[in-house]
């Protein structure tokens, strides 16, 4: 899983996608998620990852994080697998 | 040097002049004087500091070529004018009339011709998408209402219903389009085009072509904020090879020769580019442009010269406009000049 190329991700939670010009705020959870894909972590990586750094149930986890990615490819963050 | 520039109505509906000549004097090699040309008497680049040494009065498009070369015959006698660079489409035809004549009186341009704005006019782009394998809005051209009913076993509602120079209407009834057929056609006469609905997003590509079928530049970028006119009042420039090929497509097809704009819909239904208009002019926000690194108002001028302008490609993406609104300050007795002398 990559994301976009042309989305530029800022510490501060920002992301620019300069292909659209859709610019989003993300919340703390999804700066880390986002931030591990950058880091080409895999899905059970970044799972494993999430429920190490936050206090969650592992299913809730998984179930979030699928509707999470989902998010992304509707708003065409990720590059095409 | 001297170089007249008309659109100079920077208002809600802004036209491309002041961005224009703001876009020339910020071009580190530009050392020369700008002669503002204006329809109205309260056109607010008239009024604005810096931005041209001198304005003048010139008719309306709808007087024809003939008053307007009478005009700028005067204009020229006053200030020796070397190049007019027209902002406006509908000044654009008056303009190609006359191009011989300026041409022999030293005065250079660099205007699309007759052909390019005939295969971009709304009644004839499908066409010219179809030939050249361009994704475009499947559309219908009308001149009775009666078509209509054939055309709805194509099209499902909504559908968009357009006058043949300007507005457009999303129907989603007989009885829409039916009103709105009557209004634009008592508006702008016939045809009227009728054409498919697409949802998504808008995006809007600024370039300049050379004439035989180099694109010099383009730049794209995306409204962030419209008005209830439907301009942008803020946007961003964005990079898409697809969206910056496929105006290199239409630029070499139509052997565009000088400034246009683009206005394009990613669709979606299937992700694509559609190619909804084609405008014979560079836009409001071209001073963008320059800001991203590519100065289009500038090679346009180059251009004019009949200087060799190299192709460039790269441009900054991100880089944003917001306009701003603000009064400015002058005189009733510099109103008078204008009004009664015609320059100021």
């Amino acid at each position: 899983m990559k994301l976009n190329k042309n989305l530029a991700l800022s510490e501060s939670g920002f992301a620019f996608n300069g292909s659209t010009g859709d610019s989003f705020i993300l919340n703390e959870t999804a700066l880390f998620i986002l931030s591990k894909i950058k880091s080409n972590l895999s899905k059970e990586e970044i799972l494993n990852s999430l429920i190490e750094e936050y206090d969650v149930n592992p299913i809730t986890a998984e179930k979030d994080l699928l509707d999470f990615f989902n998010q992304l490819k509707i708003f065409d963050l990720l590059e095409d697998e | 040097m001297k170089i007249a520039v008309t659109g100079l109505n920077n208002t809600d509906n802004p036209g491309p002049g002041v961005p224009f000549i703001r876009s020339l004097l910020s071009h580190p090699d530009f050392d020369g004087e700008i002669i503002g040309l204006h329809y109205e008497n309260l056109e607010p680049g008239i009024y604005m500091e810096g931005i041209k040494s001198k304005s003048y009065m010139i008719p309306y498009p709808s007087q024809g070529p003939e008053s307007l070369l009478e005009r700028l015959r005067y204009i020229h006698s006053k200030e020796n004018l070397n190049v007019i660079i027209p902002t406006l489409d509908s000044e654009l035809y008056n303009f190609i009339h006359i191009s011989d004549e300026l041409n022999s009186l030293g005065i250079k341009t660099f205007l699309p011709t007759i052909d390019n704005l005939e295969k971009r006019s709304k009644d004839k782009l499908f066409e010219f998408c179809q030939e050249n394998e361009i994704n475009s809005p499947k559309t219908f051209v009308i001149n009775s209402l009666n078509q209509v009913n054939e055309i709805l076993k194509e099209l499902k509602f909504p559908i968009v219903v357009k006058g043949i120079f300007y507005e457009a209407y999303v129907c989603h009834t007989l009885d829409e389009v039916s009103n709105n057929f009557y209004k634009l056609a008592s508006k702008w006469g016939l045809p009227i085009i009728i054409q498919e609905y697409l949802s998504g997003d808008e995006v809007n590509v600024a370039a300049v072509g050379d004439g035989e079928g180099n694109t010099i530049g383009a730049v794209a970028m995306r409204k962030l904020f419209i008005t209830d006119k439907g301009k942008g009042w803020a946007g961003v420039t964005i990079g898409d090879e697809n969206l910056i090929n496929l105006t290199h497509k239409v630029i070499s097809a139509l052997k565009w020769r000088g400034g246009l704009e683009l206005e394009i819909l990613k669709s979606r239904k299937d992700n694509k580019y559609y190619l909804l208009e084609i405008n014979s002019r560079l836009p409001a926000w071209v001073y963008l442009t320059q800001a991203a690194g590519q100065n289009l108002s500038y090679f346009l001028f180059q251009l004019a010269l009949g200087e060799k302008v190299e192709p460039v490609r790269d441009y900054e993406i991100g880089k944003m406009f917001v306009r701003c609104s603000i009064d400015l300050i002058s005189d009733i007795k510099t109103y008078e000049k204008i009004a009664v002398y015609g320059e100021l």
